[in-house]
């Protein structure tokens, strides 16, 4: 109790002082990061594989909360070869050209009842654009679980180039599915 | 009890527009597998599907028909062997229009891919997915419908033969504008 009250305050200590969230770290085995793509109105979903996130967010304090997302375009999967190697090509990700999304966030606020809103800039093959994501938070097993779907217009960020504009086939929206688990405190902290 | 000569209008209409979905879905299927992956693949893939679930509820409507409305006679000197073969072709065609709509949509779950009939209405995935079954749901599928094919090839080739060979009664069953000689020696 003394302990995870002290590696609390030394969290909320490293924060104060401009620390970045090292004192939490992301279960990556146990996060997710989908997108769920409409094609002729089919609901499909694929996931990345590889992502790197630093998070550092208080439920009691969420203005002071960060959080910087970096996605590596490349692990797309979509359990498809074909499919997995247009997405990386130059209409789709451009991976090879532009191989990170990055979201930085620029706030978060509390939306009540254990919801809460995250905005900031959302940077997917080059482009920039400001999205703001709502997301849940919960506790379970001492891990901080963060849940949320947002969506985005793919052709705003132009994936889907050429004959891949065509929304009757590929609908503009894609839904961002995250679900981020950050273990809390230090793995030193660990019961 | 007499029989009617021929297949009623509903039986009748059913077997060609089912025929022709049939067709439809068979030929875009061979032709759109090995497309490369564009927008006209999706579409293809769709549409595939939409004949699918379209023959699916057209085989039932075609089946309860079926049940409650008898066929019309085979001639007289039919031979035994051949009324069973017919009975066996028959049963084994109204099967597979049902049963090769159900390994397409199963197919397509565990490929991870719903079915969403006409773009509209989302069928449920009784399967989670899983590649390893789709692959075997996939060859499935595929042998099914060239079971089918064969079928309709001996079933076609049976109806010609009795037409133009045997000269009965048979064929104008079904071809309702085929003039059937009977009455025209009437």
């Amino acid at each position: 109790m003394m302990r995870s009250t002290l590696s609390g305050l030394l969290v909320l200590g490293s924060c104060l002082l401009g620390g970045v969230a090292a004192a939490q770290s992301v279960v990556y085995d146990k996060s997710r990061i989908t997108c769920v793509s409409r094609q002729m109105n089919v609901p499909v979903e694929a996931r990345f594989k590889k992502f790197s996130a630093q998070i550092a967010f208080d439920p009691a304090r969420p203005a002071a909360g960060t959080a910087r997302i970096e996605i590596d375009v490349d692990s797309f999967d979509i359990d498809n070869a074909e499919v997995n190697d247009e997405a990386r090509s130059k209409p789709w990700f451009d991976a090879h050209n532009f191989p990170t999304a990055k979201f930085i966030s620029a706030g978060i606020k509390s939306l009540g009842a254990g919801k809460f809103e995250v905005r900031g800039p959302l940077t997917i093959k080059g482009r920039t654009l400001e999205m703001t994501a709502p997301f849940t938070y919960k506790e379970e097993a001492g891990a901080a679980v963060f849940d949320g779907v947002f969506a985005i217009k793919r052709l705003q960020y132009n994936i889907g180039e050429g004959v891949w504009k065509d929304t009757d086939t590929v609908a503009d929206e894609v839904q961002i599915k995250f679900h981020i688990v950050v273990a809390a405190g230090k793995p030193a902290a660990k019961k | 009890m007499p029989t009617a000569a021929r297949y009623t209008n509903t039986a009748v209409a059913l077997h060609w527009l089912i025929f022709t979905l049939v067709a439809c879905g068979f030929s875009l299927a061979v032709y759109m597998v090995d497309l490369p992956l564009s927008p006209y693949k999706l579409k293809y893939f769709s549409w595939h599907k939409w004949i699918g679930v379209t023959i699916f509820l057209l085989a039932i409507a075609r089946l309860a028909w079926r049940l409650t409305h008898r066929p019309p006679a085979l001639p007289a000197n039919f031979p035994l062997w051949q009324r069973h073969a017919a009975a066996a072709t028959h049963a084994l065609l109204y099967a597979l229009i049902v049963i090769i709509p159900i390994t397409g949509w199963l197919y397509s779950s565990a490929a991870g891919l719903p079915t969403v009939y006409l773009g509209i209405v989302q069928l449920p995935d009784v399967l989670a997915k899983d590649k390893a079954l789709a692959a075997q749901l996939k060859a499935l599928h595929v042998v099914l419908n060239y079971a089918m094919l064969t079928l309709i090839i001996t079933h076609v080739a049976a109806a010609l033969k009795h037409h133009f060979v045997d000269r009965d009664e048979v064929l104008p069953r079904m071809l309702t504008w085929v003039k059937s000689r009977r009455r025209k020696q009437l």
